[in-house]
């Protein structure tokens, strides 16, 4: 049997709060290291299309799926699989830095711990804030507050805690909304490593950032029906998007016309 | 001309050459400043009745914790003066022996149990002697305030009225007033008992309501679906919050006392005390505090962890963490001040609750001291409120000592609470 080369597939996905068809007829394959940005309009479920890979809609009360994501060719939604299995394997990194209020070394020792990490823990602490690009600025004061380095060392360090825990997959939602062009840049630079070892799967607003750093994108949007739900209008290569788009409302919206 | 166009002018001519004026087209600022002005005046004003309030109950306390008294000796001094040596200068030794020759020897051998005479310091012998043979009594006193400012007009007073009886200027807090047992003579009467029935019973409340207020608050905010029967058992839990304590009191007299009698007396452990074969107990009453506060506890252990980020949970669960290891090493690390807040303000309130423990069954004059859940109990305010019930004045006096204690009791549990939220506040 040949190697899968999607790690996620997705067939007729929709995702519902309460009664409301937010994601409709999702049906994309995310391929094995490279990264895959979703682009689109706000409110258009990219977020939520996200989260659905790691089951963390579930916090969300009154959210339920029909359909199925493959993970390794197995259903996500299966009541056999359970969620925290999931999250372990899929890592996430979240819109606004959010590191525990504890040391800089516990965020990352944290997680590794709970999964009854085996081996040394200070090497594993340095090569997951190597990994980030953070190490050399953060190796000093190691055990002073995660809360105390600036949003763009905060967001790395999300990164490296997210990394400790060796997952397959690491989803980012808008990790780089929340900061400056220098730190932005460090992310995406940062990002162009990960891809080696991991898939990524990115959110994001900024359609330069999903243009330079992406290998795939899936373009979102409302799908204009009475439920106003979102939905993948496209979905190629990057490059193929942004200069080739097949869809008229894809193209209206990269070339900046859109509304 | 009005007030404005003399601003105006006023402006004007402190004006540079060069200088230019904004007149702001907002003709109603000023009427908004005035009125921001007049709300910050009631805000301060309702401070200041408070800090008021407070300093008068204060002065009230203390004008009634000193005074000048009249002691009448039912023995005079004078009778056990031996050789024409008073009582004030006689010897250790002497002392004992006149102890040894007035008291019966029951008495006296029950004394020299307790603690043998040879230990006992000449003052406290000499303590013992007054307070057993001289026995004095309060004839009349005089609060704080007027022994001070009329002490001329005291003092020709009880010479008049008192004769051969002894004026003198006391505190009525002191430390043989805490160290002493219940009596039933105000100048030999003390707290002993009530502080220790006090101390055991909140002890018995927190242990009891600490742990279940929390861990209910944390299935409430972490586990409870939202639901239409979990939103009944919230909106419920806010509204016993606001239940009368005496209601409580009626609540613990029917179930820790009459329905777990064998309990809360200590039978089913064996350890029946066969003057307590009932369930009027300290832990009787510990629980009805408990139950009284356990609301209190839930209510503000819910606000504390509320107010723990969205973000940091996310975080957790993100890393592939449980919902028990989320809660513990994230909610409650961070929610643990503000529970602890919560806590201090629940147990203060228990501390001086006093129609539950009526209710309960709180004895009013024992002068045991409790030794341990299962014994019979006064506390604190029982005292207070039993003393300032009694019709002669040097009761209240002792009221007043003793809630000073009270106070000073409350300030230390709470300063300890503070210290330990301190301690478990998070270091980043």
């Amino acid at each position: 049997m040949t190697e899968i080369n999607y790690v996620f597939e997705t067939h007729g996905l929709n995702i519902f709060y309460g009664n409301f068809l937010a994601v409709a007829d999702v049906n994309i394959n995310i391929p094995r290291h490279k990264i895959t940005a979703i682009i689109g309009p706000s409110g258009c479920g990219k977020s939520t299309l996200l989260r659905a890979f790691n089951r963390m809609n579930e916090l969300v009360p009154d959210t339920h799926i029909h359909g199925e994501v493959l993970f390794e060719g197995q259903n996500l939604y299966e009541k056999s699989v359970d969620p925290v299995e999931v999250r372990y394997r899929i890592g996430m990194v979240f819109q606004k830095p959010n590191p525990f209020p504890k040391s800089i070394y516990e965020n990352v020792a944290w997680a590794a711990r709970i999964h009854g990490h085996k081996g040394n823990m200070d090497e594993l602490v340095e090569s997951s804030l190597r990994q980030a690009a953070l190490w050399d600025e953060v190796k000093d004061i190691l055990h002073s507050s995660g809360l105390a380095i600036s949003g763009g060392q905060q967001q790395r360090l999300c990164i490296a805690r997210a990394i400790a825990v060796k997952p397959e997959v690491i989803l980012m939602d808008e990790p780089a909304s929340a900061l400056d062009p220098i730190a932005t840049l460090k992310i995406e630079e940062l990002m162009q490593e990960l891809k080696q070892k991991y898939t990524i799967v990115i959110v994001t607003h900024n359609m330069q950032q999903a243009a330079r750093v992406s290998d795939h994108t899936a373009m979102m949007m409302l799908n204009g029906g009475a439920t106003r739900s979102g939905t993948v209008i496209e979905f190629d290569e990057t490059n193929k998007i942004f200069t080739r788009p097949t869809d008229k409302r894809t193209e209206d919206y990269v070339t900046g016309r859109f509304g | 001309m009005t007030a404005k166009e003399n601003r105006k002018k006023r402006i004007e001519s402190s004006m540079r050459p060069g200088d230019t004026v904004l007149y702001s087209p907002l003709s109603n600022l000023s009427a908004r400043n005035r009125l921001g002005r007049t709300w910050q005046l009631v805000f301060l004003s309702s401070t200041i009745i408070g800090i008021l309030a407070l300093t008068a109950l204060l002065l009230n306390i203390l004008d009634r914790s000193f005074g000048y008294v009249v002691l009448h000796a039912k023995v005079d001094p004078a009778t056990f003066a031996v050789d024409g040596l008073p009582l004030e200068e006689q010897t250790k030794d002497q002392l004992v022996s006149l102890l040894e020759t007035e008291l019966s020897s029951g008495a006296f051998n029950k004394l020299n149990n307790e603690k043998s005479f040879e230990e006992r310091s000449r003052a406290e012998v000499y303590a013992l002697v007054i307070e057993r043979l001289v026995k004095y009594e309060v004839e009349e006193t005089w609060p704080l305030f007027e022994s001070i400012t009329n002490s001329g007009e005291i003092k020709a007073y009880a010479a008049q009225e008192y004769p051969g009886d002894k004026l003198t200027f006391i505190s009525w807090l002191t430390a043989d007033f805490i160290s002493r047992p219940q009596s039933s003579e105000a100048v030999t009467a003390g707290i002993r008992t009530a502080i220790l029935g006090s101390l055991w019973t909140i002890l018995i409340t927190i242990l009891f309501a600490f742990p279940m207020g929390v861990g209910a608050a944390i299935y409430l905010e972490e586990y409870a679906a939202d639901n239409w029967m979990n939103r009944v058992i919230r909106t419920n839990i806010n509204n016993l919050a606001g239940v009368p304590s005496i209601i409580y009191g009626i609540l613990g007299l029917a179930i820790f006392v009459r329905v777990l009698e064998k309990l809360t007396s200590g039978a089913v452990f064996g350890l029946v005390d066969p003057t307590t074969a009932n369930g009027r107990t300290i832990l009787s009453a510990g629980l009805t505090l408990g139950l009284l506060v356990l609301p209190v506890i839930i209510i503000n252990a819910q606000e504390a962890i509320r107010a723990v980020p969205q973000s940091l949970r996310k975080a957790s669960y993100g890393l592939g963490a449980t919902r028990w290891q989320t809660v513990w090493s994230h909610v409650l690390p961070n929610a643990l001040p503000g529970i602890l807040t919560g806590t201090i303000l629940a147990i203060s309130r228990a501390i001086g609750e006093t129609a539950p423990l009526v209710v309960v069954g709180a004895s009013t004059a024992i002068s045991m001291d409790p030794s341990s859940p299962f014994s019979k109990f006064t506390a604190l305010p029982i005292q207070i409120y039993q003393w300032t019930a009694r019709p002669q004045e040097e009761w209240r006096h002792l009221a007043a000592a003793a809630i000073v204690v009270l106070l000073a009791l409350l300030l230390s549990l709470n300063a300890a609470a503070i210290f330990l939220r301190n301690r478990f506040a998070r270091k980043y």
